[in-house]
């Protein structure tokens, strides 16, 4: 009963306020890492394994649905940061070419693009904290600690 | 006087905007009834034995290796059309890629005798004979005569790129040690250039798919011209 419209409108345009600050600092927190992994994957990897992982006939394996990236799970952030040469078996195929290392990308890019590649293209593992995967770029010397 | 020279100026730019539409609406009008034709590229280096001689030079005579340890020159070539360009096997930036799109036109004649593909190594060191027909093979081709893979010393095969309109270098600061663009040539039976495409581009790839059957179509009715 003690409730005038006024304040009504007042609590909504409060609620209003605070949500859209709310919406606009999460997407400040985001505008330039968003979907990093993704854009990772586009501009360092899908000009040979294919814009939708699919690879290249015999020649390049592919990333999506790929039983290679589970089961090499803990060796994949040495293999994007240092590279990969000679024959290995993907789905049954096997391939041999060279894989260049990305010693540009830093620990939470490869952290990243990882997690893009396990979560998406019929992949469903889990994914890796930043530490996890410093960790396992310790094993080759890889880690930039950033 | 200033307002004048103004007028002038702006009578001066709009001749030249209805000037440069001018050749464009007869070239139009033109084609309706002329056959459809691609253009004839390249580079002219050689000074003109008449007035008439204009053209590009045409691709010169090479004499190459292909998957097979077959020889092939311009003659393996005659009366074909044939799609060129450069890579070499342990490339880690663009081949795949470009040969992924090489790969997409060739399916799209893959039924098609008269279209051939020449793709030339720019790492003779490395692709030997072997190294190419794996490569071939991997990439799901098995019949050599459709599209080769050809090896020849590096002098040869970096002036042919030239002649190609492509450019390929050795560059120790690369990946792979080589740097080179991923450019394809449509060439023609009488071994002239008729188009250039960015091999990375899908949409220049899409209009080498579109400007081959009118390259086609010319040479059909070219031979039968010349019966």
């Amino acid at each position: 009963m003690s409730c005038p419209a006024s304040s009504i409108i007042a609590r909504v345009a409060l609620l209003a306020a605070v949500s859209v600050t709310g919406l606009l600092s999460l997407a400040g927190c985001f505008t330039e890492r968003q979907n990093e992994g993704a854009q990772l994957y586009a501009s360092h990897c899908a000009n040979c394994h294919g814009d939708q992982g699919q690879g290249l006939q015999r020649l390049i394996p592919p990333v999506a649905g790929a039983d290679f990236v589970a089961q090499r799970r803990a060796d994949l952030p040495c293999i994007i940061r240092k590279g990969l040469k000679g024959p290995l078996v993907v789905n049954g195929v096997s391939y041999n070419q060279v894989m260049p290392g990305h010693e540009d990308l830093t620990d939470s890019q490869i952290t990243n693009l990882l997690n893009f590649l396990q979560t998406h293209w019929g992949n469903k593992n889990q994914p890796y904290t930043i530490r996890e995967a410093s960790d396992l770029l310790g094993r080759c010397n890889g880690s930039d600690g950033q | 006087m200033k307002s004048s020279s103004l007028f002038l100026r702006a009578a001066g730019a709009s001749l030249l905007i209805f000037g440069s539409l001018l050749p464009l609406a007869c070239s139009t009008d033109g084609s309706a009834s002329k056959p459809e034709r691609l253009p004839v590229l390249g580079l002219k280096h050689n000074a003109p034995t008449s007035p008439g001689d204009t053209l590009p030079d045409p691709v010169p005579a090479f004499r190459l290796t292909n998957q097979e340890g077959k020889e092939i020159t311009n003659q393996t070539f005659a009366g074909k059309v044939y799609v060129t360009d450069f890579f070499f096997a342990t490339c880690p930036s663009i081949c795949p890629k470009m040969q992924s799109e090489l790969l997409r036109v060739y399916k799209q004649f893959e039924g098609n005798p008269n279209v051939l593909f020449l793709s030339h190594t720019i790492d003779p060191a490395h692709d030997s004979i072997p190294v190419l027909r794996d490569y071939a093979e991997r990439l799901g081709i098995k019949d050599a005569s459709r599209w080769h893979f050809a090896t020849a010393p590096h002098d040869t095969i970096f002036s042919l790129a030239r002649a190609y309109m492509t450019g390929a270098q050795v560059d120790r600061t690369v990946q792979g040690g080589f740097a080179h663009s991923g450019t394809f040539a449509l060439v023609d039976s009488k071994r002239r250039i008729r188009g250039v495409y960015d091999g990375m581009e899908k949409t220049q790839v899409d209009q080498l798919i579109h400007d081959l059957p009118i390259l086609l179509k010319e040479e059909a009715e070219t031979t039968i011209a010349a019966k």
